[in-house]
């Protein structure tokens, strides 16, 4: 057991812990005869439950601890693992795209949004012809970022995709890390789903060229 | 002289009708409000400063909205019924001094639209004739929500207008009138003469009726948003569903006036520090319409029944026969 060394904090949700605010209520037998149904009402009516609800919402509103988020001006932080709208990102060395043209995530794609051609360029390498994603199908599973081996297609945060198409958010030029973002060095890498964990250099060993 | 009264009366009414439309709409921004801040929210801000405009906003929604008639609903009842219940509301209002009378350029004006010596009677038998809207609304919409909502309607109506009745009749054999203008006359000399320290029971079992009669949330049954949907109003739109919408909050107010003038004094002495306090009174217990309504449950229409015919009945009767026991 090694809990102590994580130190992201956790709520206990177990209720059987000693130390938890749990407990079991009292709820009493109900009545049988009329007497007992009579000491009821008069004890319901007298023991001023309703004014503790009067006083509750009203302690609430002079204490004014508004919980609201204002969202177009206020916006909650999401999560680095969150699955928005896809992007393309480059390689920092040459800034020329990650993507090889595997094909993988077309393969992967469990809704069948995901198209894409290759073909050889001049220099008899795969490039990527065509690429596209009908965002009107995908179910953001992550599977495409998942799978793909070169980390190149990834999931951003921008979840504001409310247009009059959802095609604008589609094209290949608009998914792929702008170029003086890249000069910038800017470009954030994904988090989440087949990213690649924190210091993964120390553990990458050295190509074998023994054979 | 006859000419003067007439346009005198005339123009009571549309300041009447124009202040309580307008304070409708006031009523529910500052309902949203309210209820906002008791749930840890903010309520309209975006339209116009803290969101005041909103109620702009809804007003031009509700009356530019297409006005849909569904099929098979009965066409004629169906559109009279939101009218019945708006137009019952500013009725009541007529028997309802709102504020001291006073002098406005020489001329002496009594803020009551007709002081009619069965103001009560007049009042309360008004605002049962309000229940027709919903009754009809409900059963014209061919809807089974609606109906069942009509018929909701129909059995609680019966059990809170006794309570209502029979409470007020308490006070009404103390002052011995049924003017809320002799009503006020009566407890005008300072805080000791209020009526809800000689009769604070009646007091108690109006203001659960008045719940009742205006359909607030403790019993909020006739139009119970998790039950029936939106009840009688389930089948209305734009403004014929606002005209219900109206009429409810209208109700909302003239009824803080019927209990702050039967119970706590009214206006008192009729000074401008009585009319503050009037108002002041009004603006309490429209608060805790809203108040209620952040903090409580709703209880079931059997429950209702149960409560107003075995328990409040009976301590309504009891208070009637100590009233004039004491009396005598």
């Amino acid at each position: 057991m090694h809990i102590e060394h994580i130190d992201e904090h956790f709520n206990n949700r177990n209720v059987t812990e000693l130390d938890s605010n749990y407990y079991l209520v009292g709820i009493e037998d109900y009545p049988s005869d009329n007497w007992g149904r009579f000491k009821r009402v008069v004890k319901r009516s007298l023991r001023g439950e309703l004014f503790v609800g009067l006083w509750v919402v009203m302690r609430e509103m002079i204490r004014f601890d508004i919980h609201t988020v204002q969202y177009p001006e206020e916006k909650m932080p999401i999560g680095p693992r969150y699955r928005a709208i896809h992007q393309m990102k480059r390689l920092w060395e040459s800034d020329t795209e990650r993507c090889i043209g595997c094909g993988l995530c077309e393969k992967i794609c469990i809704s069948n949004c995901i198209r894409i051609d290759t073909k050889l360029d001049v220099n008899s390498r795969k490039e990527v012809s065509e690429y596209s994603i009908n965002l009107g199908r995908c179910i953001f599973c992550g599977y495409c970022a998942e799978v793909c081996p070169e980390l190149a297609i990834t999931h951003g945060g921008e979840y504001e995709n409310a247009s009059d198409q959802r095609e604008h958010f589609t094209m290949y030029q608009d998914m792929l890390t702008p170029l003086d973002m890249m000069r910038a060095g800017t470009q954030v890498e994904f988090e989440g789903f087949g990213s690649i964990t924190p210091h993964e250099d120390e553990r990458v060993k050295k190509t074998p060229l023994a054979y | 002289m006859e000419m003067a009264y007439f346009i005198e009366t005339i123009i009571k009414i549309v300041v009447v009708l124009l202040i309580f439309s307008a304070l409708a709409g006031i009523g529910t921004y500052f309902e949203r409000k309210v209820l906002a801040f008791m749930q840890r929210r903010l309520g309209p801000v975006n339209v116009g400063p803290f969101g005041l405009l909103q109620v702009a906003a809804d007003g031009i929604k509700l009356f530019t909205k297409e006005d849909i008639v569904p099929t098979n609903v009965v066409s004629r009842v169906f559109k009279i019924a939101p009218v019945i219940t708006a137009a019952t509301a500013f009725m009541a209002a007529a028997a309802i001094p709102f504020l001291p009378s006073f002098t406005l350029f020489g001329y002496e004006v009594h803020p009551i639209v007709a002081d009619i010596n069965i103001g009560i009677l007049y009042i309360l038998g008004i605002m049962g004739v309000g229940l027709y809207g919903p009754l009809l609304a409900g059963m014209a919409s061919a809807n089974k929500f609606s109906l069942l909502s009509a018929a909701r309607g129909a059995a609680v109506f019966i059990s809170y207008e006794v309570i209502t009745g029979l409470s007020i009749l308490a006070p009404i054999m103390m002052v011995g009138s049924l003017s809320l203008i002799d009503f006020n006359q009566y407890q005008s000399s300072g805080i000791t003469s209020w009526i809800v320290w000689s009769q604070p029971v009646a007091f108690v079992l109006f203001w659960i009726a008045a719940f009742a009669e205006t359909g607030r949330t403790p019993f909020h049954l006739i139009a119970n948003d998790h039950e029936i949907i939106d009840g009688f109003g389930t089948e209305y739109s734009g403004m014929r569903w606002g005209l219900f919408f109206i009429g409810e909050y209208a109700n909302m107010f003239f009824i803080s006036f019927v209990i702050s003038i039967l119970f706590l004094g009214g206006y008192g002495d009729g000074s401008f520090l009585g009319a503050l306090g009037l108002l002041g009174k009004v603006a309490f217990f429209f608060f805790f319409f809203l108040w209620t309504r952040a903090a409580w449950p709703d209880v079931r229409p059997d429950q209702l029944m149960w409560l107003c015919w075995k328990v409040l009945m009976p301590i309504a009767v009891l208070n009637i026969l100590i009233t004039a026991i004491v009396m005598m």
